[in-house]
């Protein structure tokens, strides 16, 4: 989230709708906006938590003008950004009885799920709610990412059958999966000793803990800039 | 601060025997010089006066009474209109902390907000004044706001004169008002590209505590400082950690700055932003800034015991340890916690902490008492719908925060036991560790997965950063307990000696010349 705006000309949307952000924070005139915008970012793949909470925020000013279809996008795009707590993020901004709404209720319960790495249940319950979810495009996806985000915080190597349950793909598409992988993710295949398969994950300092470098004690250059006048 | 707002229609004040047009000799003696020192741009005199005599004269003369109204002090003044809206502020504010204001009073207070802040953004301020009075105006602009929305919230006691006022100033308090107020100041100020140059030399805000040498103003710089750390609270009130995190960013929450400056800024700027930390998940960040502030209330708390700010000090104090504690619950990294505020804290809530680390109904009871005690005021910032029958909304926000809160903890509670046991054993089989925790191995499989997923957090950049102090892996169905080592900030410490002993060095060359 860099302020580097480099001017470049307005082409795409989403430049133009982050920097009414930007500049209008607090500024009801924009919620139209930000409302198409919220339907661009579902069509065109693409995301940002600021201009979502943004538009979160006016809702909660004026709650006459909020439409629940909107927030339901919102939330489910929120979802696809875990590891980050984007979904709790959107729901302190969300009046309760809002959230008693069953659609709102589901995705509450699929966050449930994700949080606490329940795979398995999150894909059946995904399962019979594909009306919700499957609006959103890319969500399998980026659910999957999510899964391989906290397996390779926990897992050095993996039994095969526990990665199948957490991204729900199986036989000959895993197959095919875990090729991808090893060409473009420095995944790994072993025997296990049941002659099972083990996908020994890329090392990483979660997975290998003991790895963690101690870069807390480097200290930034402007903290340094403090004794300048007594080193010259 | 006030808190019955229920009498707000009649003017009981008149039948005390106040006269707002009776000025006392004192008063007219502390209106004049008070203008004298500003003109003349006296900053330790203006703030001689406005910390201690506005203080005692409150005490003396104005105990349960408003001080004299405007208008009868501006022939002191030359009617100069921005002392006069300067009064006023002071004037309201002492009547929110001493007596309950009727909703007029809230609406003329609104008012002169507006006005006050205008005349800074079109710079025609000139003065210097203390950052203490600074930082006072934000806070209570901020505060009258949150009790505003509180009290706009409590429909049912509301008469119909009040609904009808409430209708036709409905522009008074607002919110998107509040918000655009602070942002301009932030803005119009150039706070943020003056603590930008700084870094690279250029500037000299927070060398000279904001204050401004070379004859200018320091009033838009420093509300526009200050205004950063409005709106941090703002956006806590509001539920919006995210976007308050974002607001505070331009300072460096570590180091001193001008915020350090005035205790209650401090106090404010840390608690709202270990807060917004907490309910982001990012523990060791919470905890570690809570750490600081504690020790360093411990250490200078004497120092304020006169001080109108005293009460509040202990105040959020006392909050701030609730908070550690509960951060302390979610995250054992006592490793973080300095000995004296440890002490402190095992003392307060020791027996309680142990309780929450057993996440059964009596834990979740304690969760719950502990955020309802140290959260901020929450506020919903809509206006009423005014339909009947009218009904209190003035809790909702609250209940919405604190049902979120209880369900983190809920999804935690399974990870205090599978740290208990990670604790004793170097490595461990899946299936071992899942018959000791009476679950079968899916199950547990799920909760390691989920014990790591809830202690690496996300930080502001995006980048995931591990908050356990035990931590693990595993290979296939071992697994393998690393515990973390604590990291001594050895580097920071020896910037902080160096500094230290240079002043010293200062100090002793300047003894040996006057010798």
């Amino acid at each position: 989230m860099g302020g580097e705006m480099t001017p470049k000309t307005p082409s795409s949307m989403s430049y133009t709708v982050e920097q009414l952000v930007a500049v209008n924070p607090y500024n009801p005139d924009i919620l139209p906006d930000l409302e198409n915008y919220v339907n661009e970012q579902v069509s065109s793949q693409t995301y940002s938590l600021d201009a979502n909470l943004c538009l979160l925020r006016l809702y909660q000013f004026e709650p006459d003008r909020m439409s629940t279809q909107i927030v339901a996008c919102i939330l489910i795009k929120a979802l696809m950004a875990m590891p980050a707590p984007d979904f709790s993020l959107c729901l302190f901004l969300i009046p309760e009885r809002v959230q008693m709404e069953d659609q709102f209720k589901t995705l509450i319960v699929l966050s449930h799920y994700l949080e606490t790495a329940r795979f398995r249940q999150f894909w059946d319950e995904a399962a019979k709610n594909r009306q919700i979810v499957e609006v959103v495009p890319g969500f399998e996806q980026a659910i999957q990412e999510y899964a391989i985000h906290v397996l390779s915080l926990t897992y050095q190597k993996i039994p095969r059958t526990i990665l199948a349950e957490a991204i729900n793909i199986e036989g000959l598409a895993l197959d095919k999966f875990i090729e991808h992988q090893v060409a473009t993710s420095g995944w790994h295949l072993e025997k296990g000793l049941d002659k099972s398969q083990l996908i020994v994950l890329p090392c990483n300092e979660f997975n290998h803990p003991e790895l963690k470098k101690n870069t807390a004690d480097s200290i930034p250059l402007e903290h340094i800039t403090r004794i300048f006048p007594i080193l010259s | 601060m006030a808190s019955n707002y229920e009498f707000e229609d009649t003017q009981q004040l008149d039948s005390a025997g106040y006269d707002p047009n009776f000025v006392p000799d004192s008063v007219k003696s502390f209106v004049v010089h008070l203008y004298r020192h500003i003109r003349e741009k006296n900053v330790y005199e203006i703030h001689q006066m406005y910390e201690t005599s506005f203080q005692t004269l409150s005490e003396r003369l104005f105990k349960d009474t408003p001080w004299p109204s405007v208008d009868a002090v501006a022939q002191y003044v030359d009617n100069d209109h921005v002392f006069c809206l300067l009064y006023r502020e002071m004037w309201f504010r002492h009547l929110y902390a001493r007596l309950s204001p009727t909703l007029k009073q809230r609406i003329d207070s609104w008012d002169n907000y507006c006005s006050l802040f205008q005349v800074v953004l079109h710079g025609v301020v000139n003065m210097q004044l203390p950052n203490q009075w600074l930082w006072d105006m934000v806070d209570e602009f901020v505060y009258q706001f949150q009790s505003f929305c509180q009290y706009r919230a409590k429909m049912k006691s509301k008469t119909e004169a009040e609904i009808a006022l409430l209708k036709q100033f409905d522009q008074a308090w607002n919110v998107y008002g509040v918000l655009n107020f602070l942002q301009a100041l932030v803005e119009k100020s150039t706070i943020i590209q003056i603590l930008e140059q700084e870094k690279e030399g250029l500037e000299q805000f927070t060398a000279n505590d904001g204050y401004d040498y070379t004859g200018g103003s320091n009033v838009l710089k420093v509300l526009g400082y200050f205004s950063m750390v409005g709106l941090l609270r703002v956006h806590c009130l509001l539920g919006d950690y995210h976007t308050g995190l974002k607001c505070i960013q331009p300072i460096d929450i570590s180091q001193q700055g001008v915020f350090t400056i005035v205790i209650g800024s401090h106090i404010a700027t840390i608690y709202h932003y270990g807060f917004a930390n907490l309910m982001l998940r990012r523990y060791v960040e919470a905890i570690r800034e809570f750490n600081k502030i504690l020790l360093y209330i411990y250490k200078t708390k004497q120092y304020h015991q006169k001080s109108p700010q005293y009460e509040q000090i202990l105040k959020k104090n006392e909050q701030m340890y609730a908070l550690l504690a509960v951060s302390l619950s979610l995250c054992p990294q006592l490793k973080l916690v300095e000995e004296t505020v440890n002490s402190q804290l095992r003392e307060k809530y020791g027996e309680k902490m142990l309780r929450m680390q057993r996440y059964d109904d009596e834990a979740f009871a304690l969760y719950d008492e502990l955020f309802s005690y140290a959260c901020p005021k929450f506020i919903t910032p809509s206006a009423p719908t005014y339909e009947e029958p009218l009904v209190n909304y003035n809790q909702d926000a609250y209940r919405l925060q604190l049902k979120l809160f209880l369900y983190e903890v809920k999804q935690q509670q399974l990870l205090s036991g599978v740290r208990t046991f990670l604790k004793v054993y170097s490595t461990i089989s899946v299936g071992k560790l899942a018959t000791y925790m009476e679950v079968d191995e899916p199950t547990l499989r799920t909760i390691l997965m989920s014990y790591k997923h809830k202690t690496h957090a996300v930080d502001s950049e995006g980048k995931v950063v591990s908050n356990a102090d035990i931590d693990f892996s595993i290979d296939d169905d071992m697994i393998q307990v690393v515990e973390s080592k604590p990291t001594k900030r050895y580097g920071d410490y020896f910037l902080r000696q160096i500094v230290k002993l240079e002043g010293l060095m200062t100090d002793m060359d300047r003894i040996k010349l006057e010798a």
